[in-house]
């Protein structure tokens, strides 16, 4: 059976990534609503920025927080002005690097289901006396319901799968941040090939009814005519 | 302060819009014109819904835009009705209905209940939008419009995306429309027989310019605007049914100078009517004819004559009583028959389109 360790580490790794997606859905939605309807110019430059952790190594993003957050860096400086330390090596530091990691699976469909509204609906709450934030939540938002759905699974299921970023910035510290893709390596490092079989299997089988319920959960596009 | 004041001067790529319109604060009021001539994006304009740097809007002493003022249109007391009815697919019809209705500050109810019943909808209300038909949803839309109190209506060819029996099924609520509103309605259209049927204002527009503005009877009567309702100039009367032969399945309209028949359309001697008489259908003669097959011989006086755009025709307009009809001729026959302005003439009306 699962040793209280690897239930630890389950546990951790849903919360990060609860708490990744939930951050997630406050930054990516503006991030992605902008996206779905500027014209400016920077807007393709915006949208490759976002889309950079799709190609990146996980390590060079990793690297490059590592030192942004370190006592030299500019956001380890503001935290540490802030008093509460630096972020590698945390809870919190992992949190933080994951929502970089994690942004284009969360903004990418959500673009798309913001694109597939439209001009037209937003334009007749307008007519209908909506004010634009008005129309945004009681127009775009609901249109747009199944892009959020999936957006949070893929957001959640990406986190939860996440390797290169913890290892560079967490590190491997029990109950902080040894999450469970992190404990399988651990496990493997130690020959502990039985308890690596237990836990990789609960991840395997996590990530199929995940994507199960993401590819089998496909409402049919319905717009009014 | 009253006045419903449009001035739009705007440059984009390809396309210039200028106008300076006062509009009728009554009636409905049609924009008329091909396609790309910018009837819709002066309407869209008007509503708000592009913004224009350039430009001056004033309803009822309300100034909606000018060089510091700029109204969104959320802010606005209209209603608007798009092309394709665009209901919010999430919302039942109700709720689509009761979407505007909730943000409006004047929450009278029965403006509610006045769109229903006006719209014959009352039975879709519980439904999706995607369970209506083409011809239900529009309706919905016009009633999603109406049920925000709006003090003008503005909707943009809101039967260019049905089919001619969609079209037929919705024309008869826009026309109790015209009769029951006490608020202005511009109306987008390219297509003359609703232009006929609904109007009572005329606006054509080319190229982003207004050629002509006034009231729909006396402006297609004029001879000096290349205006055409359709391939063929033409002009429309209003008529009342004033006979009716059961016999021949014939009906009587008379309109200001004298009367016309046409085929029945089951119509209710009283019943207020449009005719539109195409100038190709209209023929001239000095003699009043017998042994014709036209039915229509009406006795008149030459009015004014103009080219045709080909060089062989001539359109000549004959006053009979108080109304103006437009025949097209040869300038051989004209010639022939010396037809001149204040010559007395017999005018035979071979084809009358009769609308309600």
């Amino acid at each position: 059976m699962l040793s209280d360790g690897d239930l630890q580490a389950i546990w951790l790794t849903l919360r990060l990534a609860g708490i990744v997606t939930l951050i997630l859905l406050l930054i990516g939605t503006p991030i992605a609503w902008w996206l779905a309807r500027t014209r400016a110019w920077w807007k393709g430059p915006v949208g490759a920025v976002v889309a950079l952790p799709l190609v990146l190594p996980p390590s060079v993003l990793g690297f490059y927080l590592l030192l942004a957050m370190g006592p030299n860096g500019p956001v380890g400086a503001f935290t540490q002005s802030l008093g509460i330390g630096t972020l590698p090596f945390t809870f919190w530091g992992l949190v933080v690097a994951s929502v970089f990691y994690s942004l284009p699976f969360m903004v990418q469909p959500l673009q798309t289901a913001f694109e597939a509204v439209g001009d037209r609906p937003l334009e007749v709450a307008a007519t209908l006396r909506a004010s634009p934030v008005d129309a945004f939540f009681t127009v775009a938002v609901p249109l747009a319901l199944p892009g959020f759905l999936s957006a949070s699974i893929l957001t959640f299921a990406h986190t939860v799968g996440e390797f290169g970023v913890v290892l560079m910035i967490g590190g491997n510290i029990p109950g902080q941040t040894r999450v469970a893709s992190v404990q399988i390596y651990d496990h493997v490092e130690g020959l502990e090939y039985m308890q690596a079989h237990q836990l990789s299997a609960v991840m395997l089988v996590f990530s199929f009814l995940v994507l199960l319920a993401l590819y089998a959960w496909r409402p049919s596009p319905k717009r009014g005519g | 302060m009253s006045g419903f004041k449009a001035k739009f001067n705007v440059d984009w790529p390809g396309f210039t819009l200028d106008v300076d319109l006062d509009l009728p604060e009554r009636g409905v009021t049609a924009l008329f014109g091909p396609s790309g001539s910018g009837k819709t994006t002066l309407l869209r304009c008007i509503a708000g819904l592009e913004r224009v740097k350039q430009g001056y809007l004033s309803f009822k002493g309300e100034v909606w835009q000018d060089e510091t003022t700029w109204l969104p249109t959320h802010q606005r007391p209209l209603g608007y009705v798009f092309q394709e009815a665009s209901l919010f697919s999430h919302l039942s019809v109700l709720g689509n209905l009761r979407y505007g209705l909730k943000r409006t500050l004047d929450t009278r109810k029965p403006a509610l209940d006045q769109a229903v019943e006006l719209l014959g909808i009352g039975h879709l209300l519980d439904r999706k939008p995607d369970r209506l038909s083409g011809g239900e949803r529009q309706r919905v839309g016009i009633a999603r419009a109406l049920a925000v109190n709006p003090r003008i209506l503005l909707m943009d060819e809101p039967l260019a995306a049905l089919d001619l029996k969609r079209k037929q099924e919705i024309l008869p609520y826009l026309e109790r429309l015209h009769d029951e509103l006490d608020i202005p309605v511009l109306y987008v259209s390219h297509s003359p027989d609703e232009v006929a049927r609904l109007a009572d204002h005329i606006i054509v527009m080319d190229e982003g310019k207004v050629l002509a503005h006034g009231p729909l009877v006396e402006t297609m009567a004029r001879l000096d605007l290349p205006i055409r309702l359709g391939e063929d100039a033409g002009v429309v009367l209003d008529a009342i049914v004033a006979e009716r032969d059961e016999i021949w399945h014939l009906a009587r309209v008379e309109f200001a100078g004298g009367s016309l028949w046409t085929r029945d359309h089951n119509l209710a001697v009283g019943h207020r009517v449009r005719v539109r008489i195409q100038a190709s259908d209209v023929s001239l003669a000095t003699q009043p004819q017998e042994h014709s097959s036209i039915l229509n011989l009406l006795s008149g006086c030459v009015d004014a004559i103009s080219d045709d755009e080909h060089p062989g025709l001539a359109l000549v307009r004959v006053r009979v009583g108080e109304s103006k009809l437009i025949a097209r001729l040869t300038k051989r026959s004209v010639t022939a028959l010396a037809i001149v302005p204040g010559l007395p003439i017999w005018v035979q009306v071979k084809s009358v389109a009769l609308m309600e």
